[in-house]
């Protein structure tokens, strides 16, 4: 900001060479898909061949769609469940992890291996630990609700797929957090100790505010994340069972790419756009206020 | 003053209890990583359960790797990784560069948001039309793929980037400047090298991104022949049907190229990583 005084100095051409081919291909590769959809949006396009513009009808008939309608509720409800135990379980964690634990490096390590692995692929993995192991421990412990596969259960079908979101999700929320933590000059902790501050105040009165700036980051990030679930679903449940388990994004993939449905998933896409800046208008004003980013 | 005295050796006494809280809860991780692997090298009628195998079955291995063409999918997910790492670093930096160096200027601010606001559009968004226009331009191909990362890359890498080049003193670049040095010049002898860490961030960023990635490959690699690996299980998952340990070897071999780099290099990339979250 203190810039200010340089403001009417000449910038190098070269500078634009650098970042405007860029913007151009940002625009290019970005932008002009998302009018695209928008434009498209008002058709009956199927993808191909000729079509018509129809106004608003796209937007009319997604409101009347029970299939849509629950996979906004299920994406939301996931999205939440999601981000509070991704970034409660990455808190505790990190600062476990930087606290005086043996083995620090290594278990580092080892929290941060979801990360490196595809989530499509350990998701088979888990897919078939929940269909056959799972069940069996509960058969063999006499647990009802796991006796049976959670995969193939409409009321329970949601919890793998979470889990599987937190699994890898937890990994890289750990690691930021952990960043954050080591901000903090162990001076304070010191000076507080000898108040005799104990381990919850201490976290409550000093961690917490002062990694607050990498606590609204998360919370960003992983509600993002969260809200674009796919992978999981594609693994796991593929929808099912009886179109319980969809998110928006599988259903703008599944119905726009092979159902058929093209200008009305991207109608969808433009809602469910619309959507998600609300909820980061919602939060930046939420926590924008209280904390600089 | 006894009192200070122990309160003194507490302090660097390790908390074992939390030791074993934190142990118990990275079974979580290492537990569905084991039974991987020894389902890997089951028989059928032994899979399912976490017991090691009465025999090792290494056949699996080549078994899946016919099956899904695993030595294809590995070289094409290895080249569109490496392509889209060395010219994310090579694009990406200097684009960083020249925003961070003119923020001053409304025009450079205002592609500094242009980029970055993407990060915030998230991409089913935009993956419809994506699909067509990719098609429409003949990018349905790895090429295609190359160039989405480098671009789809650009507003969390410069979210990084700037920052630190911020931080690097502009007095280093005048001294060359009087010497004559353009501006180009400047970024690729003074510039790009010294900001080395964060290219090893970006670098790790985009190869854990580019090597794992299923949904952009789902909607843009028309032809079988240009699969990654990702896609490859995807596309045969159906047809292991009931053997479950080849469909865990298959996993298994899609799964240990990125764990053996990070277990060489796992004390780097974690390090790049949390250097990305500090600006």
């Amino acid at each position: 900001m203190s810039k200010k005084i340089s403001s009417n100095r000449k910038i190098d051409r070269a500078y634009y060479w650098m970042a405007v081919p860029a913007a151009v291909l940002f625009a290019i590769f970005l932008y002009v898909p998302f009018i695209q959809g928008v434009a498209y949006s008002f058709t009956n396009s199927q993808g191909y061949g000729d079509f018509k513009w129809i106004g608003f009808k796209n937007y009319i008939a997604l409101f009347q769609d029970a299939r849509v309608g629950n996979a906004y509720i299920f994406t939301i409800f996931i999205a939440i469940i999601i981000t509070v135990l991704i970034n409660a379980i990455s808190m505790f964690l990190a600062v476990a992890l930087n606290g005086k634990i043996a083995f620090k490096n290594g278990f580092r390590a080892i929290f941060f291996i979801p990360y490196t692995l595809s989530v499509l692929v350990i998701g088979y993995v888990f897919k078939y630990i929940f269909m056959q192991p799972l069940p069996e421990i509960g058969k063999a412990l006499n647990i009802a609700w796991l006796s049976e596969s959670m995969l193939t259960s409409e009321q329970y079908s949601w919890i793998p797929i979470v889990f599987l979101a937190v699994w890898q999700g937890v990994a890289y929320t750990v690691l930021i957090y952990l960043a954050g933590l080591q901000t903090i000059d162990s001076e304070i902790y010191e000076a507080a100790s000898l108040d005799g501050v104990n381990a919850w105040q201490n976290f409550w009165k000093i961690t917490f505010p002062l990694i607050g700036p990498f606590f609204t980051i998360n919370l960003v990030l992983t509600m993002k994340n969260a809200l674009s679930t796919f992978d999981q679903i594609v693994a796991l449940t593929d929808g099912g069972p009886n179109s319980k388990t969809e998110s928006v994004t599988f259903l703008i993939w599944k119905g726009g790419l092979t159902g058929g449905e093209y200008a009305y998933q991207t109608a969808n896409a433009v809602l469910f756009f619309i959507m998600l800046a609300v909820i980061a208008f919602i939060q930046l004003k939420f926590f924008g206020s209280k904390e600089k980013v | 003053m006894n009192a200070n005295v122990t309160k003194f050796r507490k302090d660097h006494t390790i908390n074992w209890w939390l030791t074993a809280a934190i142990a118990v809860l990275s079974l979580t991780v290492l537990i569905p990583l084991y039974f991987t692997i020894v389902t890997a090298l089951k028989t059928p009628a032994e899979a399912g359960t976490f017991s090691l195998p009465s025999s090792w079955r290494w056949q699996n291995f080549a078994d899946a790797s016919a099956k899904v063409n695993y030595p294809l999918a590995a070289l094409n997910s290895a080249i569109i990784t490496v392509a889209a790492v060395v010219l994310t670093l090579l694009t990406n930096t200097f684009v960083a560069y020249a925003i961070a160096r003119n923020m001053d200027k409304k025009f450079f601010k205002f592609l500094y948001y242009f980029f970055i606001a993407a990060m915030f559009v998230p991409f089913p968004v935009v993956m419809l039309p994506m699909a067509k226009q990719m098609g429409f331009l003949h990018l349905d191909n790895q090429f295609g793929l190359i160039i989405l990362y480098m671009i789809l890359g650009l507003g969390t890498n410069l979210f990084i980037a700037t920052g630190f080049i911020r931080s690097i003193p502009v007095s280093l670049e005048e001294s060359a400047r009087i010497d004559g040095a353009s501006t180009w010049r400047i970024f690729w002898r003074i510039i790009f090298p010294l900001m080395s860490p964060i290219n090893a961030t970006i670098a790790i960023l985009t190869a854990l991104w580019a090597w794992n990635d299923f949904l952009l490959p789902l909607i843009i690699l028309t032809d079988q022949s240009n699969q990654t690996i990702p896609l490859a299980q995807y596309v045969f998952s159906s047809q292991f049907a009931t053997n479950y340990p080849m469909a865990f070897s298959s996993y298994l071999m899609a799964m240990a190229p990125i764990l053996i780099v990070y277990v060489i290099a796992q004390k780097w990339i974690i390090s790049g990583v949390m250097r990305g979250a500090l600006k």
